[in-house]
């Protein structure tokens, strides 16, 4: 156990930067990151929103981001699929390193970057089109798969979101129609339909209820199995639950990274420690 | 009177005072510009109802002199110069609108047509007229049809810029962001999902432009100026509703003032209708 804490620990992770593979003391079987971000520094014009962020987002796992407000851990997200490009201002520097290619070098076809990370917001943002649309859309933008197929891979979709039984019967609905919690679902599938390897979900329960999220946190259990998974989330009890690893934000830093039953339970630093017990944020 | 509150008594009335004030005056207001309203619409009823009949939609604008006639060539005229307006300028505004929107945003070239667009919108349509009287008119040395579509386009235009421009503005970003998180390229997000978005919004500023035009006198009296006979000829003079109206509301004939009074009936249903249509366009949208 005691390897397992010092692997983790930021400072170990900041001597190994740059291996891919590392090796699980406990299992024994090699890890791999499916992202590595290194040295990572973030400016929203001339305020910077990261500072020197180090960690390492394990390939089949859940990680998860958590913090008070404005801590950085949305833009975090937003770097590993370069959501923040679409903004003038707004620049990232350091490495992030996805399988080994560094997705912050210039040149990098983002509409294809974005088609193998995925990301789910806090708002449902249903496309103003049916619900089988809503799915085909993305997948039609990279894969040309008959009618058929594609009326499977919607079903899939759907199924992986546990939203099958609910739309089955109106697929040609608008996805506008559905619930808040099932427009959710629906954007879920939609980011599943596309089959990327990594998942980033920013808050996506957070304008939900509990019977809603209750759903979703099942099938983030059920997707890691297959993907990637990034969570952002305001919920402690919802990264305890859902999380393999938890990264601890604070001002634009990383306070604390490492496996989730060990920062919850015995968090290294003093203000995890605070912000998890509710004695701050 | 009531003991239980500790409202001070005088204030409270000095408030129902003002607030009664307040509403005389609004509601005065209100009825000025109704009481207009529907003077103007009465007369219209009376005077234009007479003149409608099967004759009017059948036969062209009669000759000096003699009796009856219609307002058919008028009619197909002006359907034929706002449906060729509406052909050019939607797509026109529809695309320049989302360049504004989504493309040019805070550029050089965004914020001259933005301004040019606002010039534009409240320029005098008698200037509009002229304009392509000089350009158009003036140089085939002769007035077309398709003088008055480019005058009538010339209106339409920035009225469909500055709507769709507006429509686009209100999908929220976030939309535009799922777009992208599947990896979506900009030109499919702008038509596909933002434009889709916003879709009622720009047909209600389509069908506003409509009914702006399509009462519009000045701009073809310089351009597609009338044209006694039924023609289809775009490349000809051709009748329209504003222009014989103007002409035939000053004549000294009893006939073609009365076909003055129809016409002006007619146009005041279709932009009544184009309104209610536009409307309703709109609501079904923000209801679904």
């Amino acid at each position: 156990m005691s390897n397992f804490k010092s692997m983790f620990d930021l400072n170990q992770i900041d001597s190994q930067g740059g291996k891919v593979v590392t090796t699980n003391q406990q299992s024994g079987q090699a890890v791999i990151n499916a992202l590595e971000v290194r040295n990572l520094n973030f400016y929203y014009g001339s305020f910077q929103g990261l500072k020197d962020i180090n960690l390492d987002i394990e390939q089949g796992k859940v990680t998860a981001f958590i913090g008070p407000s404005g801590c950085g851990k949305s833009t975090l997200l937003r770097t590993l699929n370069r959501m923040y490009d679409l903004y003038p201002g707004q620049r990232a520097e350091g490495e992030i390193n996805f399988y080994g290619q560094n997705i912050l070098e210039p040149g990098q076809d983002l509409n294809l970057l974005r088609s193998r990370i995925g990301m789910v917001f806090q708002k449902p943002t249903p496309f103003p089109m049916s619900i089988y649309e809503n799915i085909a859309f993305g997948v039609r933008l990279y894969e040309r798969l008959s009618r058929a197929e594609m009326d499977e891979r919607v079903e899939w979709a759907l199924n992986k979101a546990a939203l099958w039984n609910e739309a089955k019967d109106k697929l040609n609905q608008s996805g506008l129609s559905l619930s808040g919690g099932q427009q959710q679902r629906l954007c879920i599938a939609r980011g599943v339909a596309v089959k990327p390897s990594v998942m980033l979900l920013d808050e996506p329960t957070s304008a939900l209820d509990p019977i809603s999220t209750g759903k979703i946190e099942e099938l983030i259990n059920e997707l890691k199995h297959e993907y990637t998974i990034a969570i952002v989330t305001h919920n402690m009890q919802q990264a305890a639950r859902v999380s393999d690893y938890t990264a601890y934000m604070y001002l634009g830093s990383l306070v604390e990274y490492g496996k989730t039953d060990e920062i919850f339970i015995k968090p290294k630093r003093k203000e995890t420690e605070d912000y998890i017990t509710g004695r701050f944020g | 009177m009531n003991t239980i509150t500790n409202v001070d008594q005088s204030i409270f009335s000095k408030r129902k005072r003002a607030n009664t004030i307040g509403l005389t005056l609004s509601m005065g207001a209100m009825l000025l510009g109704m009481v207009f309203l529907f003077w103007i619409l009465s007369v219209l009823l009376y005077k234009g109802f007479s003149a409608i009949d099967l004759n009017l939609f059948i036969h062209s604008t009669p000759a000096p002199g003699s009796e009856g006639g219609g307002l058919a060539n008028a009619i197909v005229g002006s359907l034929l110069l706002v449906g060729t307006c509406t052909f050019f300028s939607t797509p026109i505004g529809v695309l320049a609108g989302l360049y504004l929107s989504e493309y040019g945003d805070r550029s050089r070239v965004a914020a001259i047509t933005r301004f040019v667009t606002d010039i534009m919108l409240s320029a005098p349509s008698i200037v509009i007229g002229l304009f392509v009287y000089a350009f158009i008119v003036a140089q085939a040395k002769h007035f077309s049809g398709w003088a008055g579509t480019v005058a009538l386009a010339l209106i339409a235009i920035p009225v469909v810029v500055r709507t769709t421009e507006n429509m686009l503005r209100l999908v929220p970003g976030s939309l535009r962001e799922a777009a992208y998180a599947l990896g979506t390229p900009k030109w499919k997000v702008a038509f596909k999902v933002t434009l889709r978005a916003a879709q009622s919004g720009v047909m209600t500023g389509i069908l506003l432009a409509l009914a702006r035009v399509s009462g519009e006198t000045a701009p073809l009296l310089f351009t597609a100026l009338n044209n006694q006979f039924f023609s289809t000829n775009m490349n000809a003079p051709m009748a329209n509703l504003p222009v014989v109206i103007f002409q035939f509301a000053m004549s000294p004939y009893d006939n073609w003032v009365e076909l003055a009074w129809g016409g002006a009936l007619l146009i005041t249903f279709a932009v009544l209708g184009l309104n209610i249509l536009a409307r309703v366009v709109f609501r079904e949208k923000v209801q679904g």
